[in-house]
Formats: C-alpha cells, sequence, structure tokens
C-alpha cells in the first residue's frame, strides 16, 4: 500500500441517535494515537444495544485500527457478529473478525504494592538468598575438598595437562600485568610515605614502609584482586558457556565428573601460580619502592638493600605468604561455583560472571581482614 | 478465512527485487548472481542446501549484510546501499523472525512486543497494552505467556513470540528464517496452519527461507531453488518439483521427500 491512499479525514462519526456509527479514512497503527480518544467518547456514547456501522469510507484498516473500531463495538455489551456492519471490504472482514476471535478482556495490571511492603520485599529476599548462597559455597567447598583428597590419593586421576594448561594461562600470562601494578602501587606507597617522614627527618622509614606494607599486604592482596577480575572471571565464563550449551550434561552423561575435570585442574593451577604471583609482586612493589627512594630521596641502593635486610624480618614474607593458598582457594571456588549456577541464557553467563568477581573480591578482603586480626592478636 | 484467492489472484506488482546479487565471505563467493522478484501478497518459499547462502540472501535484502554488486529494490526504491538511518523508513514495514525468535532475553514477552511500537509510536497506555496483548492472541500463545521471559518458553513458544514481535508494526513483508526448524512436527504443522491464517487476514508478503518441505507445501505460493550461488527456478512447487537441477531432484525425490504430487498427508520422517 503507498503512502497516498491514506486519506487525511480518518473519523469515527455517530448519529441517529447514536445507533449508526461511519468510520472514515485510515484506521492504522500511525494515527490510533489521534484515533484513541475519539474511540473512547464514543464507546461512552453509543450506550447498549446494537449499531450499524457504515464502513465504506474506510480505505486502510491494520490490527490497531481493527483493534479499536472493536472497541467501540464492544462498548454495546453485543458481540461482533450481531452488529450490522456494510461497506467492509473482505480482507477487513476478516481481519476484524480475526482480532474480534483473539480479543478478550485485558487483564486487569496488578495493584501495585506499598512502597515499604516491596523494600522489606526485597530486603527478607536478598537475606534469604544470601543464605542460600553461603549454604551453596560452603557446600561446594566440601565437594571440592573431597574431590581434591581423592585425587591426591590416585594421583593418576589428576589432569596434568589441563591443569598445566591453566598454571600458563593464570600464572605465566598474569606476570607482565601482576609485574607493572605492583611496581607502580609500590612507587606510590614510596611517595606518600617520604612526604610525610621527610617532615619528621625520617626518609630512611620508607624502606621498611614499603618492605613491609608489600611483604605482609599489598602484594597478596592485590595479585588476589587481580586474579579474581582476570582468573575467576574466566572460570565463570567458561563453565558457565559450557553449562549453558550442555556439555556439562554430556560431561555427565560420559560417566566424568565435572568437578575433578573443570574444577580440580583450575584449583591446583590457581593454588599453585597465585603464591608464585604474589612472591613477583612482593619484588616489584620493593622495587618500585627502591626506585623512588634512589631518585627522589637521598637513599642509595647499597643502604636500601642494607636497610631493607637489617630491618625486615622474615616473619613478614611468611605473614603474607600464607595467604596466598588461603585468597587461591576462595578465588577459584568461587568463580567455578558461578560458572555451574549459569542457567540456559548468556545473559545468564555474564551475570554469573559478574558476581563471581564481586564476591571473590570481597571474600578476600574479609578473608585479608580475619589474617590481620588474628597475626595481630598472635603478635606475628 | 478466504479473503486472500489463488496466486493468479494476487497483484504481481513486486514487493523485492533482486537483481544479479554477488556476495562473498573473503574469497569464498555466496551469490553468483542471484535474481529474484518477490510479488506483493505471495508466500514464496526459498530453499536451498545447508551453506546455499539462504540466510545471507535474507540478512542483504534486509541490508544487515552488504553484498559485493548487484541491486536490492525494496517497494520500488533501489535500498542497497541506503545508510542505516535512510532504511528505518523501510524497516517499519518489515516484519522479521529470526530463527530462535531472537527475544530480547531480559524484557517479558510482552514488553518485546512493545519495543517496536514504543519506538516508532507514542501509544496511551491501555492502548499499547492491548495492542500488544492481540498480537501475542493472534499467534495463538496463551494469556499468561505474555508476563514470562523468553527462558520459560519452549521452542515453539518463542517462535509464537517471536512471531508476535515481527508482526508488532502490522508490517507489509514478513521475512521468515526457518520458522520451523527445531519444532516437532505436530507443532510445525501448527505453525504452518498459524502463519497461513495471519497471512491471509493480515494481507502479507511472505519471504519464507526454510528447509522443511512441508512448509512449502502447506505455505508457499511460489518456491525458489537456490543453489550453485544462483537462483535455479522460481515458480509454483509442480514446476519446481520437475526441474532437472540434481540437488532439486535429490531434494523432491529422496528418500525424505514426500510422495510426489505432494499430497496432504505428512511426510513420515523427519
Amino acid at each position: 500500500m503507498a503512502a497516498d491512499d491514506i486519506a487525511p479525514d480518518t473519523a469515527l462519526t455517530l448519529d441517529a441517535g447514536a445507533r449508526a456509527l461511519r468510520a472514515d479514512g485510515a484506521w492504522t497503527l500511525d494515527r490510533a494515537a489521534a484515533l484513541a480518544p475519539v474511540v473512547a467518547a464514543a464507546s461512552l456514547g453509543v450506550g447498549d444495544g446494537l449499531v450499524r456501522l457504515d464502513a465504506s469510507g474506510l480505505t486502510r484498516l491494520d490490527t490497531a485500527g481493527a483493534l479499536l473500531l472493536l472497541r467501540v463495538l464492544r462498548a454495546t455489551g453485543e458481540p461482533l457478529a450481531a452488529h450490522a456492519l456494510t461497506g467492509l471490504r473482505p480482507q477487513d472482514q476478516a481481519l476484524l473478525q480475526l482480532v474480534a476471535a483473539s480479543l478478550e478482556a485485558p487483564p486487569a495490571r496488578p495493584v501495585p504494592e506499598s512502597t515499604v511492603r516491596r523494600l522489606l520485599g526485597r530486603i527478607g529476599l536478598a537475606m534469604v538468598e544470601f543464605g542460600h548462597a553461603a549454604v551453596g559455597l560452603l557446600g561446594f567447598i566440601g565437594l571440592v575438598l573431597v574431590r581434591l583428597l581423592r585425587t591426591l590419593v590416585q594421583v593418576r586421576r589428576l589432569r596434568l595437562t589441563s591443569t598445566v594448561f591453566h598454571m600458563e594461562q593464570i600464572g605465566l600470562d598474569a606476570v607482565p600485568i601482576v609485574s607493572l601494578l605492583t611496581f607502580l602501587v609500590g612507587a606510590v606507597v614510596a611517595f606518600v610515605g617520604a612526604t610525610a617522614l621527610r617532615d619528621l627527618g625520617a626518609e630512611i622509614f620508607t624502606v621498611e614502609l614499603v618492605s613491609i606494607s608489600f611483604l605482609r599486604e599489598f602484594a597478596v592482596l592485590l595479585t588476589a584482586i587481580l586474579l579474581a577480575g582476570r582468573s575467576g572471571s574466566a572460570f565463570a565464563a567458561q563453565i558457565g558457556s559450557m553449562k549453558s550449551r550442555e556439555e556439562l550434561d554430556a560431561i555427565q552423561a560420559l560417566g566424568l565428573d565435572p568437578i575433578e575435570l573443570l574444577v580440580l585442574p583450575r584449583l591446583l593451577a590457581l593454588l599453585v601460580m597465585l603464591p608464585l604471583l604474589t612472591f613477583i609482586a612482593m619484588l616489584m612493589g620493593i622495587l618500585g619502592g627502591a626506585v623512588v627512594a634512589v631518585l627522589a630521596l637521598d637513599i642509595t641502593p647499597s643502604m636500601f638493600v642494607s636497610r631493607l635486610h637489617e630491618m625486615t624480618d622474615l616473619r613478614h614474607f611468611l605473614v603474607g605468604m600464607s595467604k596466598a593458598p588461603v585468597f587461591a582457594f576462595l578465588v577459584a571456588t568461587i568463580g567455578c561455583l558461578e560458572g555451574f549456577k549459569v542457567e540456559g541464557s548468556a545473559e545468564s553467563v555474564g551475570r554469573h560472571t559478574t558476581s563471581a568477581v564481586v564476591q571473590s573480591i570481597f571474600m578476600v578482603i574479609v578473608f585479608d581482614a580475619l589474617f590481620a586480626l588474628t597475626y595481630m592478636e598472635l603478635d606475628i | 478465512m478466504s479473503a486472500a484467492g489463488t496466486p493468479a489472484d494476487r497483484g504481481t506488482e513486486p514487493v523485492i527485487e533482486v537483481r544479479d546479487l554477488h556476495t562473498a565471505f573473503g574469497s569464498q563467493v555466496v551469490h553468483n548472481g542471484v535474481d529474484l522478484e518477490v510479488r506483493k501478497g505471495e508466500v514464496l518459499g526459498i530453499i536451498g542446501g545447508s551453506g546455499a547462502g539462504k540466510s545471507v540472501l535474507l540478512r542483504t535484502i534486509l541490508g544487515l549484510k552488504r553484498p559485493a554488486s548487484g541491486e536490492v529494490r525494496l517497494f520500488g526504491a533501489e535500498t542497497t546501499w541506503l545508510q542505516p538511518e535512510e532504511r528505518r523508513p523501510f524497516e517499519r514495514r518489515f516484519g522479521l523472525l529470526f530463527q530462535d525468535g531472537a527475544l530480547f532475553s531480559s524484557l517479558t514477552v510482552q514488553e518485546n512486543v512493545q519495543v517496536p511500537l514504543l519506538e516508532y509510536y507514542s501509544l496511551p497506555r491501555d492502548l499499547l497494552d492491548e495492542l500488544s496483548l492481540l498480537k501475542i492472541r493472534l499467534t495463538s500463545l496463551p494469556a499468561d505467556a505474555a508476563a514470562k521471559y523468553p527462558a520459560e518458553l519452549s521452542g515453539g513458544m518463542r517462535k509464537r513470540a517471536g512471531l508476535a514481535r515481527a508482526l508488532a508494526l502490522d508490517p507489509e513483508i514478513l521475512f521468515l528464517d526457518e520458522p520451523t526448524s527445531g519444532l516437532d512436527p505436530n507443532s510445525a504443522a501448527a505453525f504452518d496452519d498459524l502463519l497461513r491464517t495471519l497471512h491471509e487476514a493480515l494481507n502479507l508478503t511472505v519471504f519464507l527461507v526454510t528447509h522443511d518441505l512441508d512448509s512449502l507445501y502447506a505455505l508457499c505460493d511460489r518456491v525458489a531453488v537456490l543453489a550453485d550461488g544462483r537462483i535455479q527456478v522460481i515458480d509454483r512447487l509442480e514446476v519446481v518439483e520437475r526441474h532437472p537441477h540434481p540437488w532439486i531432484q535429490a531434494c523432491f525425490r529422496g528418500p525424505r521427500a514426500r510422495t510426489s504430487g505432494g499430497g496432504p498427508e505428512m511426510a513420515k520422517e523427519r
């Protein structure tokens, strides 16, 4: 239908005591907004009983127009077939009948609940979901530990190729980013510390500031957060997309164990690589601090090294390193679990990937705080 | 519904014309001179082997893919090289059903149907709701499907919901990309019935890409066979069946073909 056959005088006219209707022009979707109030007024006007509808002036009718026309006819309380319709083209008649057959009273819109109720409902729902998530995570950790122990007993069950592959992806490929990031943070810490310490004439303490903060906290924390974003998300996305393509069902149907096949290689790889990366992070952070100390402060490299040697205890290094496997376990299990939680759509993969990153960073920081408290009480 | 008559009664005015179309992905040539004409009000079926370029042809006509050379005319106007904004007046006259419905997964079925309506028109809320619900009912979905999300629907229901969205703007041309693939025989037959009813009542021109011989027999006025990069034949099915091209013979005379003559019985196997 070309655009030029649209009559400009689309209208609905009532006369003869509102028992005769005339529909003119094009009753189409692009005029529906303008026609809606006319139709509403006419629907009030017609009242009960049968009408005659003269549609000889109707040039075009589509489903939206048919819907509007039926609104008027419906307002009379009589079925479509009872009314006298004249001048309708056969295809319009067919359309009108099809629409009438498909049309039922629209369901009432649900009454919105009060804001307070909804707020309380959401809080309650969030708490329940949090509880379920916690139980789910604990259950999954237990399952993974059992499988891990079984694999340690029967070492030939270990998927060595897969584990090494993940070690490369998680560890080796992350060395540049981890190094750069911790180097920069080390430099920043040295700068910030030096400015404050210079006023006290205690610039030399910058060495301890950088070394202790990096050995105890920053190196492992930064590495864990980085790997949560880099590898935890990848675990969730990889396993999640396998789940959504029913590959996990295929694995089970073939008599294989998804935990053993997918989770353990990733977990073991992360358990090995996160401490190693932490070590690199410690070195690079201290190096960053040293560069700043040498260039911006009056500390020579040999002074820095001897000071580091004398004043920094081995225990700081051990404290930092002791956290690495715990963080690795958290990041790996949360990433894999979120992957398993994916259902169906690609959208779900995205949602669970995000959730894996948020949860693992959250848990890493919570556990770091617990470690700090414990070690403080133990005077380590 | 007897509004639409036999193919001979329908106009011969072409709404889609494709002339000497060449498309390629890198060095792999897909179309090597496709000529095609879709007439107003007809149901044209496109068949061809997997990888013959049926879906690419559909995407080229819609402007989702640019050809290497050739011409596409829609409603008499050349649209091959139009910019996306210049295409929009044409796009609202199309409805498109993708293979798996391509519903927006974050929206309910009813909201999916409302997307094009909201984009192009500002309708009162109650009319918008009633109209979108009407489209959902027209595709024979149960009323409670309107509030569901695509992930909660079966494959057949997703196709119906996709069809409801394709019909939202009362299109003049409906493009269907393998509408019955992945459906069981009964659902596929029901979907064919639905398409025939809607085609006649809504006065649609239908461009149907399919693998399904039953759909061809049930729906199509004319059938075009795409093979070896070009349209081998485009005519009524009885004529197409007798074409000597080996792919066509294998298709219509092969083990999965219906008994010749195209009776109403279903193919025994799928």
